[in-house]
């Protein structure tokens, strides 16, 4: 049987254009299999399309890319993703708990329902995410938070290796971006995680290393990200401001 | 009563009834993709060019069900692919080809050696004159339909609902897609045997949207709207009866009249 491949993710020069526009210029960066890192950067820096390499939804235009030692579009099952937006209507006649049953797409038997196993592992993303007691609301019925816990949950059931979230909190208070973070920070004791974030004051106080993502990507310790790396990154007239976390 | 009444001596309304029930149950549960899915005027596309092929097929003296079945799907194949590769140009491929298709038709008709033909028959329905063989074409088109959607239930649900989550846990959503368009074509060829191909996308969406308003999930929803397609067809048939009204039109009219009453009850509720 073969071994389980050391890093969750491998990159190495990896290149992206555009069309003409260069997005991704010779970025290299290794994920280890629990590490979790946030990925910063200005707005068209890059960080979706990286994503979306890592999500195998498009196709590096050079360079080496591999994704739990495979390419990525084979490693989609063992991926889970939770998009900035939600990418379905939200008045679509499902229930919260039909939705998050959809991450076992892929995995589950072909034909018909769903299994017993998989309902099952839906009842335990939702515990774990604290959406048990509306499994049988509308979607749009629900507030932002527990959308965003709705997506997360739909990711966990495919019982994922890597993690992928893309601005995971942009529609949420500040009280509730906490709550979510910390949550990750649990689930990082099983898996790989990767977030795309704006807020890299919030976020280096949860991750391990920031990979600073404007068409080019260089990744820092979270205790060496100052007012310089700052201005590097993004260009003058940006400035830190420290959170305290509990 | 008079139409219960003759409904239990003539054999033509006998045959009237099994074909709305075939039509309901087709309507219903394809209804709620479109609708949802909201591909409606796709489908209105599909069900007008299929008198392209209802004509030729009259012409070269084949069934004109076959005709449309066939063209249903080529149709409904190629729209698909105008709504994933032309996105931009959609509306008026889908418009070229509504009117294409029925150009087509009518050429053909107006060709057929010793026409016959009454093309109001095709244009808006005529469930009266169902035959035995028929009922037996729409019975098997139905069983393929039911089965199909109660096999691939949740990846159909899951391509209306999010296709690009869909893609990420690896379903082949072009090939899903492309299904679930030949199944819509499919129920537009059953339907056209109550209400014609002009009316046939009323009955096909109107009974959906009612479930619509007032089902919380996908199957529940294609439950009542196949329970609200079985009473319009059911009610329209004995109203045109009773008045000798066109049937196809009747019902078409009893379908729009109960979505616009809950449109309305629920737009006042709210």
């Amino acid at each position: 049987m073969a071994s389980a491949p050391d890093y969750a993710v491998e990159i190495t020069d990896l290149t992206f254009r555009y069309g003409e526009l260069l997005v991704l210029d010779d970025v290299d960066l290794q994920v280890a299999r629990k590490e979790f890192i946030g990925v910063v950067g200005p707005n068209a820096g890059g960080k979706s399309t990286l994503l979306k390499i890592l999500l195998g939804l498009l196709r590096p235009g050079g360079g080496r890319v591999r994704v739990l030692g495979t390419a990525p579009s084979r490693a989609r099952k063992k991926v889970g993703y939770v998009p900035q937006h939600p990418t379905f209507p939200r008045d679509f006649p499902i229930t919260v708990g039909q939705t998050i049953l959809m991450g076992r797409l892929g995995i589950t038997k072909p034909f018909a329902g769903y299994a017993p196993d998989d309902i099952g592992i839906a009842d335990q993303a939702m515990a774990e995410t604290e959406i048990g007691h509306i499994a049988t609301r509308r979607l749009n019925t629900l507030s932002g938070g527990q959308l965003q816990r709705v997506m997360l949950a739909r990711a966990l059931v495919s019982q994922p290796d890597l993690l992928l979230l893309d601005e995971p909190t942009s529609n949420v208070d500040a009280r509730l971006e906490s709550d979510i973070f910390d949550l990750l920070r649990e689930l990082n004791n099983r898996m790989a995680i990767i977030v795309v974030s704006h807020d890299i004051g919030f976020i280096s106080g949860y991750v391990e290393r920031v990979a600073c993502l404007n068409r080019t990507l260089v990744c820092h310790d979270t205790e060496s990200i100052d007012g310089r790396t700052l201005h590097e990154l993004y260009g003058p007239g940006v400035h830190m401001v420290a959170h305290n976390h509990p | 009563m008079e139409f219960l009444q003759a409904l239990s001596e003539h054999a033509f309304l006998q045959h009237a009834v099994v074909a709305s029930l075939l039509a309901s149950s087709a309507c219903g549960m394809v209804g709620t993709y479109v609708v949802v899915k909201r591909i409606g005027f796709l489908a209105g596309g599909i069900a007008h060019a299929v008198l392209g092929g209802m004509g030729a097929a009259l012409f070269f003296g084949f069934s004109p069900m076959f005709g449309a079945l066939a063209t249903a799907i080529v149709a409904a194949l190629a729209l698909g692919l105008v709504k994933l590769h032309a996105r931009e140009q959609e509306d008026i491929l889908i418009s070229a080809f509504w009117a294409a298709g029925m150009a087509v038709g009518i050429l053909f008709i107006s060709r057929t050696p010793g026409y016959q033909v009454d093309l109001m028959i095709y244009l808006f329905g005529n469930v009266l004159l169902v035959s035995k063989q028929q009922l037996l074409m729409m019975l098997i088109l139905n069983i393929v339909l039911v089965v199909t959607i109660v096999l691939f239930y949740k990846q159909f649900t899951a391509i209306a609902f999010d296709e690009e989550f869909a893609r990420l846990r690896g379903l082949p959503v072009t090939t899903l897609y492309l299904t679930l368009l030949c199944l819509t074509a499919v129920s537009i060829v059953l339907m056209i045997q109550v209400v014609g191909l002009i009316l046939v996308i009323a009955l096909l969406t109107l009974p959906a949207a009612i479930s619509q308003q007032y089902m919380q999930t996908m199957k529940s929803m294609m439950g009542l709207a196949v329970l609200l397609g079985t009473v319009f067809c059911l009610l329209g048939l004995g109203v045109s009866y009773s008045l000798d009204f066109p049937s196809g039109a009747t019902i078409i009219l009893v379908t729009t009249l109960a979505y616009l009453a809950s449109t309305t009850v629920r737009k006042l509720r709210a």
